[in-house]
């Protein structure tokens, strides 16, 4: 019973169908290694009434037979989605005693849905970071070298997946902070299209950027928890009207006469050979199935990580004034005056990486610099924007690394925010374009895993899971794991 | 050296809808503090605007009615500033792409001459909620009731020349929202709000001097006090070789003056961009179609046509119009009575002044338009003269039952009988002959004077209810036939 969190998310519906177990069983076999795994810090609170509560719940309706397929099933959510009743902390001292008195939608679906909710998942503070170590509460360690990051800002999520301590996590990407730790962890990680999963109750970072997906197991996985979480919601006006298909039934199609794009820059001097060799090996994979690769270029994308390091911190720096000590969150102690209230509560309550992109931010919205940077970055977004669209009337879906290498020992890349910045190289132009991307297993380098990425055309998730699922037919990455799990 | 004053005005309306501009709570005004305040109006971390039709379409209907061109393409922008009674840190409002662009209103100046104001551009806004700097000790409270309100802010050109002019365009923008419903105007309430611009230059120049601005004035009456009291500040401060500054100033209706707020030195850069959260938004043709469709009459029709059906004087159509509500109960009474006139003499005399005395709505008036019918028919079919009619006036007032009704218990049937008058003359005549000798002995120059005397005892011996031209007539024949004997 100690190894049902070992079973990957299919597994876990199939054994409830069949009555192999219970609900309750399967929660207390991943609250029990949710325990065992404290030392890789993945969760900020753990909520194991209510995953029980839950999951005796969803054992009472499936012994009526009214259980919905996935009632009962463990998830875990980014502490970035709002929890009514339950500790939402954005990784910050800031809100270290915030209590949300609504549901982020992501959430509400996942409810209805039947998942019993495990807790809240530790992140960058305020998802700002590629590398889990600018979280109040403690870095996340990889669960595949414990000295080691596990990538950011979804670090607890991608470290939970890829420790079974949940069969699928909720994860928020807005330049990279879904796929980058999965990339580093060894799982899968999807970040949908701009607007097709709602922001309501997700806490914003840079909302034209910011877009709620998940980390799970398998591509499949990742096609089951999709269709809880995408689709339309009045309550966010940016939310896309566009159908949900059935991402399920997409998996099997046959991928021959796929015409995948290999962006040259992406594959360039600056790609390692052992990189290489990862890549090469999931491009022979995919020509075994029937795809033809094409080079793409991409002409503006070197300039995305400037844009992106622009417009992300300038939306950051409004976004993040809410948090003024007045209303919620933490307020300093006696304040003398109003800008004292201010000063201390933010100065206190921020951690160093958020205050940068504050810093960075306003200065790039500033009179008299606007025009230079903020608006510059938007026309960039654009170029980019157009680059990827051209690129998707040569090829139906764009392939690539997710990260430049490895995860990088925790401290590594803390003092040189730069070269942390760099970790999101090849993920900031899908979401400056809205694009979605996934990231997969490609193996490893010297012990530890690295992913491969795919781009689609918009709300075209189907082909980026299709795909991967086709090469995780022929392929084992996807099922490595952490020696000892 | 004599000076000419520039004024321009941005009018803050408070638009009548139900509901805020991006939340569900509701308007309504008065409530206890912080109970109409959504999780949306608090800022909490992680909701989302939605934006509100019922704005929009306030929004164009006042375009429409000022013939502006409709920004068929608008958009939302944040500006950013700190204040505790700013919940996110930040308004949205429009800065770039305005809902209504330019248009114009026609002002009546005190010489009869119209002129025509522009209207640089009118757009859609959240209100801020409320400071309360007196009510604790040391502290100030936030009452965010009123964060969220839907604003119409409305900017005009520096076409404005005195500050009777600027009342004169307060009160035509202060017309067309009411006579639109599109919010009811309160200043008292703070549902319109005024800020001023105000600037002078020599006259016979054409150069803009430095202009400041009055914020937050909130009566026609302190609009007007309040720029004369800065237009002679100014004056002073030319005439004694110094500079205008441009800076905010607060006007001080108990000391009546201006007095500054903050230099331009110290203003907020508001960092304006395009709020992420919400898309542009793009009217159709059909939409604007729909709002014309339910614009009512406004104020400059009306008064034509009052003109044209009603016989009134320019003047007295532009008071009568002024008001809808005023509008409408004149245009009852003189379309059911068939005296235009009359009806416009009692409702701008006696009705007006019993409102303002009593500071009635006219909806709320004891006397309503179907009572003030009837008792102008009785004036015209001679049942009543104007002094009977003010007693039957006062009788409605008192709510002593129908016109009809009030005469009767009164005895006030007008005395036309032309014997009952004759009888009552020679009474008179015979009872005073010494004055009927001296009238008779005067020269006929002499005598209309001196008939009043007589006028004024007959009417009193009818006790007022003789018909006036009647006795009149009377009276002169009887003095005159005498006469030749």
């Amino acid at each position: 019973m100690s190894t049902l969190n070992s079973l990957s998310l299919i597994e876990q519906i199939n054994g409830l169908a069949a009555g192999t177990f219970s609900a309750t069983e399967l929660v207390k076999a991943h609250l029990d290694a949710i325990d065992r795994h404290r030392a890789l810090n993945a969760f900020i609170t753990v909520t194991p009434e209510l995953a029980l509560d839950a999951a005796a719940r969803a054992d009472q309706l499936r012994a009526r037979g009214e259980a919905t397929e996935l009632a009962g099933i463990p998830i875990a959510h980014k502490d970035l989605f709002c929890t009514e009743g339950v500790l939402t902390t954005c990784g910050s001292r800031m809100l270290s005693r915030f209590v949300a008195p609504y549901d982020a939608e992501v959430v509400t679906r996942c409810k209805a849905a039947g998942l019993s909710m495990l807790g809240k998942l530790n992140l960058d503070e305020f998802a700002m970071g590629s590398s889990n170590e600018n979280s109040a509460y403690g870095p996340v360690r990889n669960p595949w070298d414990l000295d080691r990051v596990p990538g950011g800002s979804s670090g607890g999520s991608a470290a939970a997946v890829a420790a079974r301590l949940t069969p699928l996590a909720t994860a928020t990407d807005t330049g990279g902070s879904i796929r980058q730790p999965a990339a580093l962890t060894g799982t899968c990680g999807l970040k949908p299209t701009y607007g097709r999963v709602s922001r309501w109750g997700m806490v914003a970072y840079a909302s034209s950027l910011d877009q709620g997906g998940l980390i799970a197991r398998s591509a499949a996985d990742l096609a089951i928890g999709l269709a809880i979480i995408a689709g339309h919601d009045p309550k966010d006006s940016t939310s896309a009207r566009d159908p949900v298909p059935s991402y399920r039934d997409a998996l099997d199609s046959p991928l021959k006469g796929l015409r995948i794009g290999l962006p040259t820059a992406f594959f360039d001097h600056r790609m390692s050979d052992a990189m290489r060799t990862r890549l090469t090996t999931v491009i022979q994979a995919l020509t075994d199935l029937g795809a033809a690769m094409i080079e793409i270029e991409l002409p503006h994308i070197d300039h995305a990580i400037p844009a992106y390091y622009v417009i992300a911190p300038a939306e950051a720096s409004s976004n993040l004034s809410r948090f003024d000590g007045v209303r919620f969150g933490h307020r300093a102690a006696d304040p003398k005056d109003l800008n004292d209230l201010y000063t201390r509560s933010r100065g206190e309550g921020f951690g160093s990486e958020v205050k940068r992109r504050i810093l960075m931010g306003t200065y790039a919205l500033s009179e008299g610099y606007y025009e230079a940077y903020y608006k510059k970055a938007q026309q960039i977004r654009r170029l980019i924007k157009m680059d990827f669209l051209q690129a998707f009337t040569q090829c139906d879906l764009l392939l690539g690394p997710t990260t430049p290498g490895v995860a990088f020992p925790i401290g590594a890349k803390t003092q040189d925010p730069v070269a942390m910045y760099l970790e999101d190289i090849y993920t900031v132009a899908t979401n400056l374009a809205g694009l979605p991307g996934g990231s997969f297993p490609a193996g490893r380098i010297d012990g530890l895993p690295v992913g491969f990425q795919l781009m689609a055309p918009h709300f075209a998730e189907s082909r980026i899971l299709n795909v991967a699922h086709q090469v995780q037919q022929v392929t084992p990455w996807h099922h490595d794991h952490p020696e000892g799990l | 050296m004599r000076y000419e004053a520039v004024i321009g005005l941005e009018v803050h309306v408070q638009l009548a809808t139900a509901s805020k501009i991006f939340s569900g709570a509701s308007t309504t005004f008065g409530a206890e503090p912080n109970r109409q305040a959504s999780a949306i109006d608090l800022g909490l971390p992680g909701v989302l605007p939605v934006p509100n039709q019922a704005a929009f379409e306030m929004a164009v209907k006042f375009g429409l009615a000022i013939g502006a061109e409709i920004g068929t393409y608008s958009a939302f922008d944040r500006k950013n500033y700190f204040y505790p009674d700013l919940p996110k840190g930040y308004q949205i409002s429009q800065f770039d792409a305005p809902i209504v662009k330019q248009g114009q209103v026609t002002i009546v100046l005190e010489d009869g001459q119209e002129k025509s104001i522009r209207v640089t551009r009118a757009h859609l806004e959240e209100d801020a909620g409320k400071s309360i700097h007196d009510a604790y000790d040391g502290m100030t409270g936030v009452d965010l009731n009123r964060a969220g309100t839907a604003l119409l802010e409305i900017v005009s050109e520096p076409d404005l020349r005195s500050a009777k002019e600027a009342v004169a365009y307060l009160k035509i923008i202060h017309s067309i929202i009411r006579y639109l419903g599109i919010s009811d105007g309160n200043m008292a309430e703070g549902s319109m709000r005024c800020d001023c611009n105000v600037s002078i230059r020599p006259v016979g120049t054409n150069t803009l001097g430095t202009r400041t601005e009055i914020k937050n004035v909130n009566s026609f009456r302190f609009v007007e006090r309040a720029i004369n009291s800065e237009i002679a500040r100014q004056i002073d401060l030319l005439d004694d070789g110094g500079r205008v500054t441009q800076e905010t100033r607060l006007y001080d209706p108990d000391r009546d003056e201006t007095r500054s707020m903050r230099s331009k030195e110290e203003a907020n850069d508001y960092r304006y961009f395009p709020d992420p959260d919400l898309l542009p938004v793009v009217l159709d043709a059909g939409f604007i179609d729909a709002c014309r469709a339910t614009l009512p009459e406004l104020p400059d029709a009306r008064k034509v046509r009052y003109v044209r059906d009603y016989g009134v004087t320019e003047y007295d159509a532009s008071v009568l119009v002024a008001d809808r509500e005023i509008a409408d109960y004149f245009e009852a009474v003189a379309k059911e009575s068939g005296q235009g006139k009359l009806a416009a003499n009692w409702v701008m005399g006696t009705v007006l002044s019993e409102l303002n005395q009593t500071d009635h709505a006219i909806t709320q008036f004891p006397v309503q338009p179907a009572a003030l019918t009837q008792l102008i028919v009785r004036i015209a079919d001679q049942t009543l003269n104007s002094k009977t009619a003010k007693t039957v006036f006062e009788g409605l007032m008192r709510q002593e039952g129908s016109v009809d009704a009030i005469i009767a218990a009164r005895g006030l049937v007008q005395v036309t009988d032309r014997g009952a008058i004759e009888a009552l003359v020679e009474r008179v005549l015979a009872s005073h002959p010494e004055q009927v000798a001296n009238y008779r002995a005067a020269a006929d120059e002499k005598r209309p004077k001196m008939l009043g005397f007589f006028v004024g005892q007959t009417m009193k011996a009818s006790q007022g209810k003789a018909n006036p031209q009647q006795l009149n007539a009377v009276l002169i024949a009887k003095l005159q036939e005498d006469d030749g004997d």
